[in-house]
C-alpha cells in the first residue's frame, strides 16, 4: 500500500502555499515531514487528509485516485499537535468513535477499544473524560483512537511538540511499535531533525511550501542534495560560509585546507562550504585539523555534549562535542574543524561535493 | 463580628428588601397593606396565590407566558447556533459587518418595532398567538444567542472539527453530535438570557396579544378594577414571575461564571 502525491499545489487566493509536490509514500516505515514551523508541514498532511482542497496534481491511495474524496469516506486517522479529544465523551467512547461511526458491532468495538487501550496503557481510565487525565495521557487517547481504527494512511502533526521531555522520550519509543505491522502508511510531521533521524525511515525535507529532497533518512543526513536540506536537517544549525577552491586547496578568508575527495575534482571559483557543529572541536585530532581561531560567545551544556557558538570573521559558528569543555566567554578559542565532513554547494545551493 | 464584613451584608439586605417586601405584601390582605407599616404579615393569607391558581384569566397569563417564551428561546437558539457557526469557523465577504449589523438591531427600543410587527402579524392572521410574540422577540434575541454562542465556539479549537471528519463524522452529525455537546454550558447560557429577555419583555407582548395568548405581564394590568387596587394579589402575581427566572439561573448559574469569564455575557 502506498500513498502517491503527483504534482500537488497548494493554493490561497491566488497565493501558492505548496508548490508542485510528489512524493511516494510507503508503509512499513514511517514517513518523517522534517521541516521549521510554516514549512508547510501541516498543509501537506491536511491536503492528503481531504482536509483542505487540493489545487491541482492528483493523490493517489493503493493505487486509487482520492483526489476529489471527502475526508469522511477516506480510510484515514490524524493525530494533532494539540490534544484534541471530545471532551463529553468518556475515553472509550473516544477511542469507540469512528468504529461507532463506521457501524461496527458493540462486540468488535469493545474488543478493538481495549487492544488499543492496552497498548497505549489507558485501560484504567477509560470511564474517565479527556480532561481528567494528564496531557501526555490525553495524546495517548488521541493516538489509540488513531489505531483502533483500520485506517490506509495514519498522520501524526508533531503528536510530541507539546509534551514535556520525559513523557516525549517514552510516547516516542513507543510510536514505532504502535504501527508495526498494522499495513497503514505513517507520515509524521515533526521540526525536530533528532525525531526525524530516531523514527527513521523516510525522510521529505520541506521548506518554504516544497519538498526539498525525500529518501532514506540516514541516507539524506549524510548526503543533503541542497544548502537548504542540510539546514533543515541540522540542529544546532549548520556552519556555512563562502569559499574558494584554488588549486589542490579551499580557501576561507585567512584559513585553507586540502580539498579531498569529490572537492578535489571541483573547478577553481566560489563555492559554499557547510559542515556540521559535531565536526567542529574544540582540541586538534587525527580528523580534526583545521584550525578555526574564533571568539567564544555563548556556551551551552546539554546532557552529555556542550555547545560553543562562536564567532569567525563575522560569521556565528557552532561546535558541538561530547564533555565539557573549559570556554572563556568572549575569548578567542582555537577550534579544529575535520575537514572530512565539509558539504560544497554551489553559491545559489546544490551540492557539488 | 468584624466590621468589615458587615458592608455585604449591609449591600445584600438592601438588595433583598424589595423582594422580601413584594412576597411579605403577597400574604396580606389588600386592606393591612393600605391601612400602613408592618414589616410581617398581620393576617397571613394565601387568598392572592389562590384566586391566582384558580382563576383561567389568572393561570392562563403564565402558561401563555411560559409558552412564547420557551418558543422563543427554541427558535433563538436553535436558528443562532448554525449563524455562530459560520461567524466563528469562517472567512466570508462582510462578515465582521454582518456581526455587527447584528449586534444593532439591539440596539433600537421595543417601541420602534411594536408597531410594524402589530400590522404585519394582523395582516398574515398571526396576531395574538404565541407564535406571534415569540417571533417578535427573535429580533432581539438571535443577535445575542450568536453574540454568545460565537464567543464560546471562539474557544473550541478547529483541530476538534477535523479530527470528527477524519473519524467519518458527516458535518450534521458531527454538529449535533460533538460540536453543540462541547458548547453546552454556551447553549445554556444563551438560552437563559434569551429567557430571561423574552419573560421580562412587556411592550411587544402586550402590543402583539389580546385574548388567546395574553401574558402574564399583560393580566396585572387588570388588578386595578372595579373593586379598587387588589395590591395583594398583585404582589402575589408580581412573586410568580420571579420564580421561572430563579429556576432557570439555578441551573445555568455555573456556566454563566464561565462565560463571564469569556467576556461574551
Amino acid at each position: 500500500m502506498a500513498l502517491v502525491l503527483n504534482d500537488i499545489t497548494k493554493v490561497v487566493r491566488g497565493a501558492t502555499h505548496i508548490k508542485p509536490t510528489s512524493l511516494t509514500l510507503e508503509t512499513g516505515h514511517f514517513n518523517v515531514l522534517l521541516g521549521e514551523t510554516g514549512a508547510g508541514k501541516t498543509s501537506l498532511i491536511k491536503m492528503m487528509a481531504g482536509l483542505d482542497p487540493i489545487a491541482s496534481g492528483t493523490l493517489e491511495m493503493d493505487g486509487i485516485d482520492v483526489t476529489g474524496l471527502s475526508t469522511q469516506k477516506r480510510r484515514i486517522s490524524l493525530v494533532h499537535q494539540f490534544f484534541v479529544n471530545y471532551p463529553h465523551m468518556t475515553v472509550f467512547e473516544n477511542i469507540a468513535s469512528p468504529l461507532r461511526v463506521a457501524g461496527m458491532a458493540q462486540s468488535e468495538i469493545d474488543g478493538r477499544v481495549q487492544e488499543a487501550a492496552d497498548i497505549l496503557q489507558l485501560s484504567p481510565m477509560l470511564k474517565r473524560r479527556p480532561h481528567e487525565l494528564s496531557g501526555g495521557q490525553q495524546q495517548r487517547c488521541a493516538l489509540a483512537r488513531a489505531i483502533a481504527k483500520d485506517s490506509q494512511a495514519v498522520f501524526l502533526d508533531e503528536p510530541l511538540a507539546n509534551l514535556d521531555y520525559k513523557l516525549r522520550e517514552e510516547l516516542r519509543e513507543l510510536l514505532p511499535e504502535l504501527f508495526a505491522g498494522r499495513g497503514a502508511v505513517v507520515v509524521y510531521a515533526t521540526s525536530e531533525p533528532e525525531e526525524a533521524l530516531l523514527l527513521g525511515g523516510e525522510t521529505a525535507l520541506m521548506m518554504d511550501g516544497a519538498v526539498t529532497q525525500f529518501g532514506a533518512t540516514a541516507k539524506i543526513y549524510r548526503d543533503p542534495a541542497s544548502l537548504n536540506a542540510a539546514r533543515v536537517f541540522s540542529d544546532p544549525p549548520i556552519n556555512h560560509a563562502p569559499v574558494q577552491k584554488s588549486g589542490t586547496q579551499i580557501v576561507m578568508g585567512d584559513v585553507r585546507w586540502d580539498a579531498a575527495g569529490d572537492a578535489a575534482a571541483l573547478a577553481d571559483g566560489t563555492y559554499t562550504v557547510a559542515v556540521r557543529p559535531n565536526h567542529i572541536l574544540p582540541s586538534a585530532s587525527d580528523r580534526a585539523t583545521v584550525a578555526l581561531n574564533g571568539r567564544v560567545l555563548v556556551t551551552e551544556l546539554s546532557g552529555s555534549e556542550s555547545s560553543a557558538h562562536f564567532d569567525l570573521e563575522g560569521r556565528g559558528w557552532v561546535s558541538l562535542a561530547h564533555g565539557t569543555h573549559p570556554y572563556r566567554i568572549g575569548e578567542n578559542h582555537t577550534f579544529y574543524m575535520e575537514s572530512g565532513g565539509c558539504l560544497y554547494f554551489t553559491p545559489d545551493g546544490h551540492r557539488v561535493a | 463580628m468584624k466590621p468589615r464584613s458587615l458592608v455585604p451584608l449591609v449591600y445584600i439586605l438592601f438588595l433583598m428588601l424589595p423582594i422580601y417586601w413584594l412576597v411579605a405584601m403577597s400574604f396580606k390582605t389588600t386592606n393591612e397593606i393600605l391601612s400602613g407599616f408592618s414589616l410581617f404579615p398581620q393576617t397571613f393569607t394565601l387568598d392572592a396565590y389562590r384566586t391566582i391558581f384558580t382563576d383561567p384569566t389568572w393561570y392562563w397569563g403564565y402558561i401563555n407566558s411560559i409558552i412564547y417564551v420557551s418558543l422563543n428561546t427554541v427558535i433563538s437558539v436553535s436558528v443562532a447556533l448554525p449563524a455562530a457557526y459560520a461567524f466563528s469557523r469562517y472567512r466570508f465577504l462582510g462578515d465582521k459587518q454582518l456581526f455587527f449589523w447584528l449586534l444593532t438591531n439591539r440596539m433600537a427600543p421595543a417601541a420602534v418595532f411594536a408597531l410594524p410587527f402589530f400590522q404585519l402579524y394582523s395582516a398574515v392572521g398571526i396576531f395574538d398567538t404565541h407564535l406571534a410574540v415569540a417571533l417578535a422577540h427573535c429580533l432581539f434575541n438571535i443577535p445575542l444567542a450568536v453574540w454568545i454562542l460565537e464567543g464560546f465556539m471562539g474557544g473550541v479549537p478547529k483541530e476538534l472539527d477535523e479530527t470528527a471528519y477524519v473519524d467519518g463524522y458527516s458535518f450534521p452529525r458531527f454538529f449535533v453530535r460533538i460540536f453543540v455537546p462541547t458548547i453546552k454550558a454556551g447553549v445554556g447560557v444563551a438560552a437563559f438570557f434569551c429567557f430571561m429577555f423574552s419573560w421580562v419583555e412587556l411592550l411587544l407582548a402586550k402590543t402583539l396579544t389580546a385574548v388567546e395568548a395574553k401574558p402574564i405581564a399583560a393580566t396585572m394590568t387588570k388588578t386595578a378594577s372595579s373593586a379598587g387596587y387588589e395590591l395583594g394579589l398583585l404582589a402575589a402575581a408580581g412573586t410568580l414571575t420571579i420564580i421561572p427566572g430563579a429556576i432557570v439561573i439555578y441551573f445555568v448559574r455555573n456556566y454563566i461564571a464561565k462565560g463571564f469569564a469569556m467576556g461574551r455575557v
